[in-house]
């Protein structure tokens, strides 16, 4: 059937105007043959495996963006998880590992690469707690280098050490970066019942149920739902959800075919679609503007988390028809630094930390990158970290928290992160101590699973 | 041989020879015109043309005739492949 003249005019205007895009084409490569005593020799087999795999992942999906004339913005890489390499590493080798992976993302000319992660939601065992000691350095000392922890699942409960441990962590790695706002912690991500398939950074990781090496593809358009909502100003909440479905449909079919296409080009299996609305620093492409278009007045009022509820459902409705492949996180990312309209909310003092939390139990991941006064202690933020594991563990949902404490500012002081990651007004944590709590350590049960309510 | 096909889309500014430099550039590369429709939006000049695609072997290099003209005459000339079309908009 021919298309319609209507038909290619919308498809244009989604991208010229509306800021369409293809967010990241993402290779997920399974490092586990790598492994080997010697840690020279693992290095190295990292390093060739990762850059043979990857070689033509730039250049083919510069060719298909210009093809079809849909920008894709990243290209990435996620790895198995490094931790499950490193039984018998010290820490030194790790940090040189990360640099290693640091080297081959900048050769390949990927924007980041995705795994210097560990699981440890139910224990820390000896490759893992290498991991945990490298990460502040190793987060510090590269560029392209993302990572990620796994603390806590619905089915084994938060293991309160590694929380414990995770608030040093942040604080350390912000002292190691200092001269750049904390950037360090904006590489690292702790995570709740985490998907292994997802292809958005900090957070991506190959997990261990993947193949060999397979290529995800994630797509954004807030701009191109805002705009389409804008179109019907007077429909009712159940014509809102049907508008934002039908665009979701769309964008989860451009980003399908143009992930199918990668993939087939570079001989690799397509993985997943991730159709989540992350917003970028771009006018008009903002998750809080389409909230606002909904009906309210500036985000974090009354009648946000409904908002919210009800947009990340249609996302997610949408794009299940569209893709027989959707995962990853699919739905909507809030992070302030990257969303003009949540920074406004927060300036305007009508978005506060604790609507942000409340909101992660019905959007898809969680509090991602906030900025927090520099002298937050650890045990804040382990505090702050174990609240989000919670509501992810209880709901059966994935949670994560991505905060970043800013040396030398505090609560009202504005951060510059650069490029994709924004700016951030800094937030005040509660100034009550929650230091014994997570003193205690150990391991919060894992929640029932019936008499749900 | 099987047909690929691609979708040019020009916007602008009403003016005299749109069309003629347009196609000459797809005649210059071999390019068969399979559809073409055309009308004025609010004075901006839309048009959309379907063309084969099947004997070009580098898009870019067409994308960047294009963009000549573009330059020449304050438009914006896009080429596509049709399929992102079919796949957004056909079930």
């Amino acid at each position: 059937m021919n298309i319609a003249f209507n038909e290619i005019q919308e498809t244009i205007r989604m991208v010229q105007m509306e800021s369409l895009d293809i967010r990241t084409v993402t290779m997920g490569i399974n490092l586990k043959d790598c492994v080997d005593p010697d840690f020279e020799k693992m290095d190295q087999r990292v390093y060739d495996k990762i850059t043979s795999y990857a070689k033509n992942l730039t250049s083919v999906a510069a060719n298909v963006e210009k093809e079809y004339g849909i920008p894709i913005i990243n290209k990435r890489i996620s790895i198995t998880p490094i931790a499950e390499l490193l039984g018998h590493a010290t820490k030194d080798e790790a940090v040189r590992l990360a640099k290693t992976l640091d080297k081959a993302a900048r050769v390949l000319g990927v924007d980041f690469i995705g795994g210097y992660s560990a699981l440890v939601h139910k224990a820390i065992n000896k490759g893992d707690q290498v991991l945990l000691d490298a990460l502040p350095e190793a987060l510090s000392q590269t560029e392209r280098v993302c990572g990620s922890v796994s603390v806590a699942t619905t089915r084994s409960g938060i293991n309160m050490e590694a929380v414990k441990q995770m608030g040093q962590v942040i604080q350390k790695a912000s002292q190691l970066t200092k001269d750049q706002n904390g950037i360090a912690c904006a590489k690292l991500v702790v995570f709740c019942n985490p998907v292994e398939d997802n292809p958005f950074m900090a957070g991506a990781f190959h997990g261990s149920g993947e193949g060999e090496a397979v290529i995800n593809v994630g797509v954004s358009g807030p701009g191109v739902v805002l705009n389409a909502l804008k179109r019907y100003p007077d429909a009712d909440l159940g014509g809102v959800s049907d508008v934002i479905k039908k665009t979701a449909f769309k964008i989860t079919r451009a980003g399908e075919l143009i992930g199918r296409v990668v993939a087939d080009r570079l001989n690799l299996p397509f993985g997943i679609m991730d159709l989540s609305l992350a917003p970028t620093n771009a006018m008009n492409d903002s998750v809080a503007e389409i909230l606002e278009e909904i009906g309210l007045e500036r985000v974090g009022t009354h009648g946000t988390i409904a908002a919210l509820a009800l947009m990340n459902d249609a996302v997610k409705k949408g794009g299940a028809m569209a893709s027989s492949y959707v995962g990853g996180l699919s739905g909507a990312f809030i992070p302030v630094s990257e969303d003009n309209g949540m920074i406004k909310g927060i300036e305007d003092k009508s978005l506060s930390l604790d609507k942000l939390e409340a909101m992660t139990c019905v959007c898809s991941v969680g509090l991602d990158m906030i900025a927090v006064s520099g002298d937050a202690s650890p045990a804040s933020l382990s505090g702050l970290i174990a609240d989000e594991m919670a509501i992810g563990m209880i709901n059966k949902k994935t949670t994560a928290v991505r905060v970043i404490p800013v040396p030398g500012k505090e609560e009202g002081d504005m951060v510059e992160f650069g490029g994709l990651l924004g700016r951030a007004p800094v937030m005040g944590l509660n100034p009550f101590s929650s230091e014994k709590l997570i003193a205690r350590s150990g391991r919060i049960p894992a929640p029932l699973q019936s008499l749900i309510n | 041989m099987e047909q690929k096909r691609a979708v040019v889309s020009v916007v602008g500014k009403d003016q005299v020879g749109i069309i003629a430099k347009v196609t000459a550039i797809l005649a210059d590369n071999h390019m068969n015109v399979l559809d073409i429709s055309q009308t004025i939006l609010q004075d901006f000049f839309t048009m959309m043309m379907l063309v084969d695609v099947s004997r070009a072997e580098n898009l870019d290099k067409l994308q960047s005739e294009f963009d000549q003209v573009s330059l020449e005459l304050g438009l914006k000339i896009n080429i596509q492949l049709e399929d992102i079309f079919q796949s957004m908009h056909r079930i």
